[in-house]
C-alpha cells in the first residue's frame, strides 16, 4: 500500500488550475497557429491573431486567457494500491480549487443553489470523476470548464436505426447551430452509447486527448477525421463570424450500449481548450 | 467594410453608419451587466424607480471578469455569451440603450427593438480576455457589488477592439459571414 498525503493533492491541484487557465497546453498552442496559418478568411485570421496574441499576454503575464475561469472538472484515475492520508480525497481536491482560484486571482463562477442563487465564494466544488484502477498511482486530469461551450452541448437517445449517419448529421447540426456561441474554433468530443449520464461523461472525457492525436480505433479515427471535415465545411469559423476554421478536432469515445438505446452527446470545448495531467 | 474609432455616448447619427462586418475601436465610459445585473434593471425600470447607472446614449458590456490582479486595471476581461441577456434588453434600448458588447447572434425581438431604437450590437472576441484588459484604463464597481463578478462596473476604455455584429438596420456579421464559408 502505497500512501500519498491529501495535502499533496491539494497543493498539485491548485498549482494546475492556476497553470492550466495562464497557459495552453503545446497541442492546443500548435493547432491554434496551424489554423492561422491556413485560414481562408480575413476575418477569421484577425481573430486568430488575436487568440494567439492572448495566449502569449496570459502565459507571459501569469493572468488568465479567458476570465470565465470554469468550473473545474476533473478526471481521477486512483490506483486501488493507493492509501490516502491526513485528510479525504475529495475534500483535498476541493482545497486545491479554493486555493489556485483564490490566489491565481481567477473568477469564482460557482452558483451554490441552482435555483436559489448564492455564490459558493471560492469556486468549489469541482465535478470530480473517480475511476479505481490497477496500482499505485493517482492520475488526474484538471479540465476548467467554460459555461460558453458547455451551454451549447446536447444529448440525443437516438434509435439504434440512426446509425453513423444519424451521428453525422446530430455532431453537425449541433456545431453549426451553436454558431459563435461556444468560441470557435472548438474541439468537438462525441460521446457514442453508453446509459443517458455515461454517453454525456465520455463526451466530456473525449476532450481530453491531444488535439493531432489518431483515435486507437481505426474505424472510428476515420469517422472522426470525416467529422472535421464536415464541421469545417459548416463556415462557422473563428468566433462564428465564418471561415474555414470551426473545429481544431473531433474526439470520439464509445461505450457499450443496450440493445434497444443509441444514445449519442456532443460536449464543445472553446478554442481556450484548457486542460493539465499530473499523475502522483 | 470599414473601420471607425468612435467615443461613447452614442449618437444616432454615429450608429447609423455602422454596418455588420465593419471594425471599430471605442474609447470612453462603458458599463458592464450580465443576467443578474439584468435582471435587477429591468426589475427597477418596471417599478418606475431611478436606476444605478445611465442608459441614455451608454454602452453595456456583457462581461464578468477575473479578480483585478494587484498592479492591474481589471483582471482578464473577454465577453460572454449575449443570447442570454435578450429577454432583457429590448426594455433598456426602450430606455435609452445605444449600444451593447458580447458575442453570438442576437433574437429577432433584440433586433427588432435595435432597428426601432437606432441601436447597435458589437462583437469583441470570445476568450481573448487577456487582450481585451488591456483596453480598460481603470474599472470601478458602480452597483450591486453584493453579485461579485457579475456587479455592474464602470469601465474607462481606449480603443477597445471590436466588430458590428448586428447592425441597426438588421444586417448580420455572423450570417453574412458563415454564408461566404459554407460548402
Amino acid at each position: 500500500m502505497r500512501e500519498i498525503e491529501s495535502s499533496k493533492i491539494t497543493e498539485v491541484v491548485a498549482k494546475l488550475c492556476m497553470e492550466a487557465n495562464f497557459e495552453l497546453e503545446d497541442d492546443v498552442q500548435k493547432s491554434l497557429e496551424k489554423a492561422y496559418e491556413t485560414e481562408k478568411s480575413p476575418v477569421g485570421r484577425e481573430v486568430l491573431k488575436q487568440i494567439l496574441d492572448n495566449s502569449r499576454i496570459a502565459s507571459t503575464e501569469r493572468v488568465p486567457i479567458c476570465q470565465d475561469t470554469g468550473m473545474t472538472v476533473i478526471f481521477a484515475e486512483l490506483g486501488q494500491d493507493v492509501h490516502i492520508v491526513g485528510g479525504g480525497f475529495e475534500d483535498a481536491i476541493n482545497e486545491g480549487v479554493k486555493k489556485g482560484y483564490t490566489e491565481g486571482y481567477l473568477r469564482k463562477s460557482i452558483v451554490s443553489d441552482p435555483v436559489r442563487g448564492g455564490n459558493t465564494g471560492d469556486n468549489t466544488p469541482a465535478v470530480i470523476h473517480l475511476d479505481l484502477v490497477a496500482g499505485d498511482k493517482l492520475r488526474m486530469y484538471i479540465v476548467p470548464k467554460g459555461g460558453g461551450s458547455e451551454n451549447m452541448s446536447r444529448i440525443a437517445m437516438m434509435k439504434p436505426a440512426d446509425g453513423i449517419e444519424g451521428i453525422k448529421k446530430f455532431v453537425v447540426d449541433g456545431v453549426r447551430e451553436a454558431s459563435g456561441n461556444p468560441c470557435p474554433p472548438v474541439t468537438v468530443g462525441v460521446g457514442i452509447g453508453g446509459s443517458f449520464e455515461r454517453c454525456a461523461q465520455i463526451s466530456k472525457k473525449a476532450l481530453l486527448r491531444p488535439i493531432g492525436s489518431d483515435n486507437k480505433d481505426p474505424f472510428y479515427d476515420k469517422l472522426e477525421k470525416e467529422l472535421l471535415i464536415l464541421v469545417n465545411k459548416t463556415g462557422v469559423g473563428p468566433a462564428g463570424l465564418g471561415g474555414t476554421t470551426t473545429a481544431l478536432a473531433v474526439h470520439i469515445e464509445v461505450a457499450p450500449r443496450h440493445i434497444a438505446s443509441f444514445p449519442v452527446a456532443i460536449n464543445l470545448n472553446c478554442h481556450a481548450a484548457r486542460h493539465k495531467f499530473v499523475e502522483l | 467594410m470599414a473601420e471607425y474609432s468612435l467615443e461613447t455616448p452614442l449618437k444616432d447619427e454615429e450608429i447609423r453608419k455602422l454596418k455588420a462586418g465593419d471594425r471599430v475601436f471605442l474609447s470612453g465610459i462603458i458599463y458592464t451587466a450580465r443576467d443578474s445585473a439584468h435582471e435587477r434593471l429591468v426589475k427597477l425600470i418596471e417599478a418606475g424607480e431611478e436606476l444605478p447607472i445611465p442608459l441614455e446614449g451608454q454602452v453595456i458590456y456583457y462581461v464578468g471578469p477575473a479578480p483585478t490582479p494587484p498592479g492591474k486595471a481589471i483582471g482578464s476581461a473577454g465577453p460572454t455569451t449575449s443570447y442570454r441577456m435578450d429577454p432583457y434588453t429590448p426594455l433598456l434600448i426602450e430606455n435609452g440603450l445605444k449600444g451593447m458588447i458580447g458575442k453570438g447572434e442576437r433574437t429577432e425581438p433584440v433586433v427588432d427593438a435595435m432597428k426601432k431604437g437606432t441601436a447597435v450590437y458589437f462583437a469583441a472576441t470570445g476568450g481573448v480576455a487577456a487582450l481585451i484588459a488591456r483596453s480598460v484604463l481603470s474599472s470601478e464597481i458602480v452597483a450591486y457589488e453584493d453579485l461579485g463578478a457579475e456587479a455592474i462596473r464602470r469601465l474607462e476604455v481606449k480603443d477597445f477592439p471590436i466588430i458590428v455584429a448586428q447592425d441597426c438596420y438588421g444586417g448580420n456579421a455572423y450570417v453574412e459571414g458563415q454564408k461566404k464559408y459554407a460548402e
